[in-house]
């Protein structure tokens, strides 16, 4: 192997591995509120990455029309779970959330698609519809069934993804698609090209990894999220809402798996499906930091990322295989490890 | 025995008349070779996942293992199909050895993930491999047959597949019934309480495990000679997480829930497949979505799945049989020589981090002896108990019981020994009856293993050990509640079912935490006579108490801790007015 080749698979592999970093953290988060594992962070990816495409191809996303409609049900069960005592502040409350936010953004979608925009309107207005997504789907599908027991509500989260990924298809065709880059710039470094895109995601993956821990270190908010996922009734206790924290980090979650996805959607080719393995990838990850450690969580995902581009270069057929199989060693020294004292379950 | 197998024949004999139905729509009969396929892998899943905790996403996997095998060697080699079906089973289990030895003792959600993980692996191994056919798989494999007649179409295998089904049921069914199944059945509440009474809680895990891989590895046999092809998407991460839905739909608990959640699955998928397009029109995969949408509504409106819903609303309750008590279990072999000194901890020392929890505290317990631990909360007393029992390991010091060393030893070998605990919070297996949590504790003292108990072969072991915890129900004055779910019972009752699952150990020594928290005064005189009987019969008691009037009537000895410090010994009058203990409990006069 030369230097070349070394150096290029490295570099191919670390901005794989910002992305798996990026999706990784989000899983970590999601889990520590909520206890659901977000199975359905692909179809963020997804969503996201072709909502931009297809408004950058100058066409109208299906996705602001999912938006609507499940801010629809969304408001139905404000207004059902709610119906005890049903203040004046409450209801618009639930308005304004549910049903205005993603009407405005139909308004928008309808003004802006079909012409040609600029690239940031159209990132911003993807990031907004799948950030809408994720939060209903909060509301819908796991806030009503917060209490139950993680394997429940990881059902729940495969239910969540096999329909999100059907409503993938119906908006976006089984065709892949590719989206327009960031920036055409490039910078070479020695035999290293950089293009603008790598560059952006190195940039994003730790502007968002340093905003995160801004958020958590120092924030009411980002300290109650944190409170409730070491006790959801301790929490609840102190006057801290578990279903706004739940709401938020599936807010989070979903706008840094869209951001991901508008990142990648313009190095590879992304079909409706595609964000589940990508998804996936991000877990192996997180699982290797343990679901409740971010550094940890980062730097497993920069080993992943270049294990999955040396891999493709010496054995592409085995990728896949080496990729997951990953995991294994990682389980073999954590049940080594396990805990002397019990946590106590259900 | 007839009202167990019953309902048993009565499905058996359905589903063997339903081919004969006149005018029996082919493509159904291929729908019910589906479901019980399904089924099987299901039914793995419910002692897996609803009955012993462990989740798993790869159960698709081992399908493939138990489909590859037949398909390579049948094709390849010839082999006959019969032959290939114990090669196929060995096959799934010793994959399940591998890879249960790394995942089975992960806790909680790193089970399921790390199954999703070696899922996945596997499905891109066989679509990889060149011996498996790479992504187009196997074709032409010879179909089932006996002699010359073949199983060639739906109609014939049905039989095969459901035979399968339910004697696999069966099997199943009594092997939870059974002192294995009740080892098993604990695991899903922690494994600190059934370790305390001798069950190998990782041996009992990765048994579930490879039980579970080798339904899953008949099934994909069977799968094999049905479709007669192999390919590998059948057995990718798709199909594992269907299975799981199969079983959490069905109701995870219960082994008719997975044939039921099979069913229900199967048929609504193909109803979706088939009518959503004539519908809705023929774009995307609709039946996804709604498939998808129901999952997340069946959760919100039944978390607990389908069977135990209808049978919760059937009009008739199964009775249950009474264990014949004058059935009697060995007892212990004691010491000849009444031996004086039973326990002995000798400079015991507990560190956690720079917490010293335990600070060198010796103390000893004789033979027909009631000692009280008593002091604050948070002064060591119940980690002295989890080093007694060999739950926590000492930082230093010794402990060891009738003069043998118990210090590295784990908690199954110390209640070998003759020391059983109860708990400060209760471990009962709360979804169990009474009767069950309590013969949990005569479980060394019973010896039927995992294949005797599916056949059954286990029956004079397993009632001489329900006797005995009737006795021991009775003795502490449970007998009325003795059929009723551990966890409808109230806190003090379920202290009390400890005491009596402790019992069933036919201790020398018992270890109580707590005993008479949330009982009422009559019930703590009760338990106080019954302390004092047990120790008249020989018995030696260590007991953790905050009732003091409990604690002085009855302990003949008490040692007090205080910040993990043994600061008095004596007996209780000489405690009573004990200065360092006045000020420990109540701070120095001012």
């Amino acid at each position: 192997m030369n230097t070349t080749i070394l150096l290029f698979l490295l570099q191919d592999g670390i901005t794989n591995g910002a992305i798996y970093a990026l999706l990784g953290l989000a899983l970590v988060l999601v889990f520590a509120v909520t206890r659901v594992i977000l199975i359905p962070q692909g179809e963020f990816i997804t969503f996201g990455a072709l909502t931009y495409a297809t408004l950058s191809a100058g066409q109208f996303p299906g996705t602001v029309r999912l938006a609507v409609a499940m801010g629809i049900v969304a408001f139905g069960f404000d207004l059902f779970a709610g119906r005890k005592a049903l203040h004046a502040r409450l209801v618009v409350r639930a308005l304004a959330v549910n049903i205005l936010f993603p009407l405005a953004l139909l308004a928008a979608t309808l003004l802006v698609a079909g012409r040609h925009n600029s690239i940031p309107v159209n990132i911003a207005l993807s990031l907004l519809i799948v950030a809408a997504i994720g939060l209903f789907l909060y509301r819908i599908a796991f806030q009503p069934i917060a209490h139950t027991s993680v394997l429940v509500l990881l059902i729940a989260s495969v239910g969540c993804h096999l329909a999100l990924q059907g409503f993938g298809l119906v908006f976006f065709g089984a065709e892949g698609q590719r989206g327009p880059t960031v920036s055409d710039a490039a910078v070479t470094l020695g035999q290293l090209r950089f293009t603008g895109q790598s560059l952006a995601v190195y940039g994003i993956t730790i502007a968002l990894i340093a905003a995160l821990w801004l958020f958590f270190g120092f924030t009411v908010t980002g300290k109650a999220l944190r409170a409730t996922a070491v006790n959801r009734l301790g929490a609840r206790l102190v006057g801290i809402r578990t279903s706004l924290s739940g709401q938020i980090a599936f807010l989070l979650a979903s706008v840094i798996g869209a951001i991901s996805g508008i990142l990648i959607v313009p190095i590879t080719t992304l079909y409706y499906d595609t964000g589940f393995m990508i998804g996936l990838k991000g877990f192996v990850a997180a699982i290797i930091g343990g679901l409740v450690s971010y550094p940890l969580t980062a730097v497993a995902a920069l080993v992943v990322g270049s294990v999955e581009a040396f891999s493709s270069f010496y054995a592409s057929n085995f990728k896949e295989v080496i990729v997951f199989t990953l995991i294994l060693p990682v389980l073999v020294l954590r049940s080594l490890a396990a805990p002397a004292v019990e946590e106590e379950k259900d | 025995m007839t009202q167990r197998l019953f309902p048993i024949l009565i499905f058996a004999t359905t589903m063997a008349l339903i081919p004969f139905i006149p005018g029996m729509p082919p493509f159904w009969i291929v729908l019910l070779d589906n479901i019980g396929l399904a089924a099987l892998v299901a039914m793995g899943l419910v002692l897996l996942t609803g009955v012993g905790g462990l989740t798993s996403f790869g159960q698709a996997a081992f399908c493939g293992f138990g489909a590859y095998t037949t398909a390579v060697l049948t094709t390849a080699y010839g082999v006959s199909p019969w032959l290939t079906l114990p090669l196929s089973l060995v096959v799934s289990g010793v994959a399940a050895v591998l890879l249960g030895l790394v995942t089975v003792r992960l806790s909680g959600h790193y089970l399921p993930l790390g199954t999703i993980a070696w899922g996945i692996a596997l499905f891109y191994l066989f679509s990889k491999l060149e011996v498996l056919g790479r992504n187009d798989g196997i074709s032409a494999i010879p179909p089932l047959s006996i002699g010359t007649f073949k199983m060639l179409d739906p109609g014939t295998i049905y039989y095969a597949i459901w035979i399968a089904v339910i004697v696999c049921a069966l099997l199943t069914m009594n092997l939870l019934d059974s002192r294995t199944g009740r080892a098993i059945r604990a695991l899903r509440r922690g494994h600190i309480a059934a370790e305390a009474f001798g069950v190998q809680t990782a041996r009992a895990k990765l048994l579930v495990f490879i039980y579970a891989a080798v339904l899953a590895g008949l099934s994909g046999w069977l799968y094999a000679h049905f479709q007669r092809a192999a390919n590998p998407t059948p057995f990718g991460p798709q199909a594992g997480i269907e299975y799981l839905f199969i079983a959490v739909v069905g109701g995870a608990g219960y082994v008719w829930g997975g044939v039921l959640g099979a069913g229900i699955v199967v048929i609504l998928k193909e109803i979706l497949q088939s009518y959503l397009p004539m519908v809705f029109g023929g774009q995307g995969q609709l039946e996804i979505i709604v498939f998808g949408i129901l999952l997340v509504t069946l959760l919100h409106l039944a978390p607990g799945g389908v069977w135990p819903w209808l049978m919760a609303r059937l009009p008739f309750k199964a009775r249950r049989p009474h264990p014949d008590r004058s059935l009697k279990l060995a007892a212990r072999e004691r010491p000849a020589a009444p031996q004086d000194m039973l326990l002995r901890v000798d400079n015991a020392r507990k560190q956690f981090g720079g917490v010293v929890a335990v600070n060198n505290v010796s103390f000893e317990v004789k033979a027909r002896e009631i000692v009280a631990l008593i002091g604050p909360n948070g002064a060591g007393k119940s980690t002295t108990f989890n080093l007694i029992t060999g739950v926590l390991g000492a930082t230093s010091g010794h402990i060891s019981v009738l003069g043998k060393s118990v210090d590295k030893a784990p908690p199954q070998e110390v209640v070998k020994l003759g020391i059983a605990r109860t708990f400060q919070h209760v471990k009962l297996v709360p979804d169990m009856t009474v009767l069950e949590n309590v013969a949990i504790g005569a479980h060394l003292r019973g010896h039927a293993g995992a294949i005797s108990s599916m056949f059954r072969l286990d029956r004079a072991d397993e009632a001489k050990l329900l006797a005995e915890a009737a006795r021991q129900i009775e003795r502490v004055g449970l007998g009325d509640q003795i059929d009723q779910l551990a966890g409808s019972l109230s806190l003090g009752q379920q202290r009390i079912v400890e005491i009596a699952r402790a019992l069933c150990v036919d201790p020398m020594l018992l270890l109580l935490d707590e005993p008479a928290a949330g009982l009422r005064h009559m019930e703590k005189q009760r338990l106080a006579a019954l302390l004092r009987q047990l120790r008249d019969g020989g018995m030696s008691v260590l007991l953790v108490e905050h009732d003091m009037g409990f604690v002085m009537d009855l302990a003949d000895r008490i040692v007090v801790l205080d910040f993990g410090t043994k600061i008095a010994e004596g007996t209780p009058s000489a405690i009573k007015s004990n200065p360092d203990v006045i000020k420990a409990y109540l701070g120095a006069a001012a």
